[in-house]
């Protein structure tokens, strides 16, 4: 009987086994790192309707994060503070800025100015501001270097495997509470010793069963 | 080697005195006092030579299919259609269309599972351990027994998988990475369940398609239509039946059912952690390993005599699956369903002596409270209609076998629902006492079950070798190399051990000739 098939169809076996030895793999990794939160939402950078400039706010001029972010040691948000808080000052310093437009239409009772949210939980996540930054975590932990920031970005990828690091080894972002908003705070002697310090002082233990975010 | 014994005796009467020969071995074999393995009936009977055993086992295929598989595979296929349906709707709506509900959160699906699960055991067994031991009788039903195991895992897989109620995350199951920093439970049998189904899934798999090799070859080189040839040619993965192949093969074969054994005994093990690892009364208990194994097996044999009864009488096959092999697993069954059956009388000891007033009243509950009824099935089924077996007229009575076998497979499933429903649906408060009953969408997925189960085992018959040939051939009287010169070689009063190993070559070439 003549040959079925060619020569070369003695390598198919090879080649289909390792397709899919290399496929299943490649197709893990490259689910895990590229269909993950820290690849598609790290980074995100909205515009917002007003130039609001961390950078000079925070950054240069020191403004306190708690002075609009009242919320934070209080409640669960940390709170966009309304257009009055601008207003205290900003009605006498750039009175008259075109940019400063929409807040002070908005403080004269029209229009609420609509930030963009930038950074966004699950709505099946249950997150609390003032249990982290009463503990003793600072805000630069999540959101980075606000202060070095123009325009506001997620940092952070905010993943389940993120928030449970922290969750694992509190003791790499614990800080005393005085230090909470500090944005170039540096640990004495170093991160750890104190981590586990502050851990060990104020009984701090994290939980990391299913309902403590997923209540 | 038992075989290879009788074989040679009846070697020195050459071709034509074989079946003679044979057949008064079956009558002697049945009036015999002793089990004289010398006289034992043949595993072939009816003359065939090793043409004979291609021609029937091809003729199954080759044939046009008679009626009836026509009607089965119409029959298989719309359960198989209903089954993907209430799947379909059960992704859409969720687990509320099924009867689960506190206390009873493990129905029908946990039932339907271990139920299948324990069918998939008797091929394996069959073509494992039964080739470790050099149980020649085998041959026949391996490659049957084996189809249907991976067909009852397919079934198996699916109702955990469609349990699990969030079916697009059911990933989460492997331990692979991921955002979210999780890795499955590695402390809970849920997941062993993962692995060692899966594992069973694959080796039996591999196990049952590289055995399938050098009959896909003899499908290819039989076959007259280029499509044919080519699409078998693929499938046969280039074997010719050379020396070496079957040196690499016979290893491969050896290594694989050393690999195959343990994991008969460790899957229903890991099965029944499911439940004897958990802390309640009736599920809590350590003779649940070997009870469920036995208890698997003994269902496996169960559908493969069923089936391989049905198979027989339809496609002529009776003279490769002769009485012997029937009498042969209706004696598993025996075996099997009494240890099973110890196992519920000990159960009930347990619970005696141990004192424990809760388990004490699981298992009065069990055969007397609200699902006596379902007890009570599973004990007659089980336990008291396979005790006919010890009758040798029962055994070989072959409509009692088929009857007895449907039996048992409904007291085995049975089983897992007395097990399953019993121990849940009394929870340690009072007032959530509660009484489970499934819902028609319980009922129409099981059926479904038999559907995919029947389907896949209809297009088996149809298209692949139903029958290991080279195997058959290898166990009959003329793989012996010297069944052709019988005066040259005396026979010699006990079997040759290498006496397997050399007919195997034998056939290596006479498979050739068939094809």
């Amino acid at each position: 009987m003549a040959q079925l098939f060619p020569k070369w169809t003695n390598k198919t076996p090879r080649m289909v086994a390792s397709f899919f030895g290399v496929g299943a793999v490649g197709a893990t990794l490259v689910v895990w790192k590229f269909f993950a939160p820290g690849f598609l939402w790290a980074g995100y950078r909205p515009q917002q309707p007003v130039p609001y400039s961390h950078l000079l706010h925070v950054g240069q001029l020191g403004l306190d994060c708690r002075y609009c972010h009242t919320g934070v040691e209080r409640g669960a948000k940390a709170a966009v503070p309304p257009a009055a808080t601008c207003m205290n000052c900003h009605r006498t310093i750039r009175a008259d800025s075109p940019l400063l437009a929409p807040i002070r239409e908005a403080a004269a009772g029209g229009k609420a100015v609509e930030w963009v949210k930038v950074h966004g939980l699950a709505d099946y996540v249950y997150f609390d501001h003032s249990r982290h930054v009463n503990a003793g975590i600072g805000c630069v932990s999540c959101h980075g270097r606000i202060d070095q920031m123009e325009v506001v970005r997620q940092v952070a990828p905010l993943s389940m495997f993120w928030c449970l690091d922290c969750h694992r080894a509190p003791e790499n972002h614990l800080r005393p509470r005085e230090h909470v908003t500090s944005m170039d705070w540096k640990a004495e002697p170093d991160q750890r010793t104190l981590g586990l310090r502050l851990k060990q002082e104020r009984g701090i233990n994290p939980p990391q069963h299913c309902s403590a975010c997923h209540r | 080697m038992v075989a290879e014994g009788a074989g040679r005796e009846r070697a020195t009467m050459g071709r034509d005195g074989a079946m003679q020969q044979g057949e008064r071995a079956e009558t002697r074999d049945t009036t015999a006092l002793h089990d004289d393995p010398r006289s034992r009936a043949p595993l072939v009977i009816g003359g065939e030579d090793f043409h004979g055993v291609t021609e029937i086992v091809c003729g199954v295929h080759e044939r046009p299919m008679p009626r009836g598989w026509y009607v089965g595979f119409a029959l298989a296929s719309s359960a198989l259609l209903m089954l993907l349906c209430l799947i379909g709707w059960l992704f859409w709506e969720g687990l509320g269309i099924w009867g689960l509900n506190i206390p009873v959160g493990w129905g029908y699906a946990i039932v339907n599972f271990v139920f299948w699960i324990g069918i998939g055991h008797a091929g394996t067994l069959i073509s494992a351990i039964l080739y470790l031991l050099r149980q020649h009788w085998r041959t026949s039903i391996n490659r049957f027994a084996e189809a249907m195991t991976i067909f009852a895992v397919i079934c198996a897989l699916l109702f955990p998988g469609i349990h699990v109620g969030r079916v697009w995350v059911a990933y989460w199951m492997l331990p692979i990475p991921n955002a979210m920093g999780m890795w499955p439970q590695f402390r809970s049998p849920l997941l062993w369940d993962v692995f060692a189904v899966s594992t069973y899934g694959t080796v039996s798999f591999l196990f049952w398609y590289m055995g399938m090799l050098p009959d896909l070859a003899t499908f290819r080189d039989r076959a007259t239509k280029r499509i044919k040839q080519i699409i078998y040619g693929v499938l046969a993965m280039g074997w010719r039946g050379s020396a070496r192949h079957w040196l690499t093969y016979e290893k491969a074969y050896l290594l694989l059912a050393a690999l195959s054994t343990p994991l008969v005994l460790s899957v229903h093990s890991i099965v029944s952690f499911d439940f004897a690892v958990s802390i309640l009364p009736g599920w809590h208990t350590t003779i649940f390993p070997p009870y469920f194994v036995a208890g698997a097996v003994f269902s496996g044999f169960a559908m493969v005599q069923m089936l391989m009864l049905v198979a027989r009488h339809s496609f002529r096959l009776k003279h490769l699956v002769t009485m012997r092999h029937i009498e042969n697993m209706n004696k598993i069954m025996l075996v099997t369903g009494s240890m099973v059956g110890y196992a519920y009388a000990m159960e009930f000891f347990i619970a005696w002596y141990s004192g424990n007033p809760y388990e004490q009243y699981a298992f009065i509950n069990r055969a007397f409270g609200p699902y006596a009824w379902a007890y009570w099935i599973m004990v007659s089924c089980n336990v008291i209609f396979p005790q006919l077996f010890w009758s040798k007229r029962v055994r070989t009575n072959i409509a009692l076998s088929f009857v007895i076998s449907v039996l048992v497979n409904v007291g085995m499933w049975f089983e897992r629902f007395v097990i399953v429903i019993t121990s849940l649906h009394r929870d340690y408060l009072p007032s959530s006492w509660g009484y489970y009953w499934p819902t028609w969408v319980d009922v129409c997925t099981l059926i479904g079950s038999f559907g995919l189960f029947f389907t896949l085992f209809l297009l088996f018959l149809r298209f692949l070798p139903i029958i290991a040939m080279f195997e058959v051939k290898a166990v009959m009287p003329q793989a012996d190399p010297h069944f052709d010169e019988p005066a040259s070689h005396p026979v010699p009063a006990v079997a040759v051990a290498s006496g397997a190993a050399a007919g195997r070559t034998q056939v290596a070439d006479a498979s050739k000739e068939g094809a």
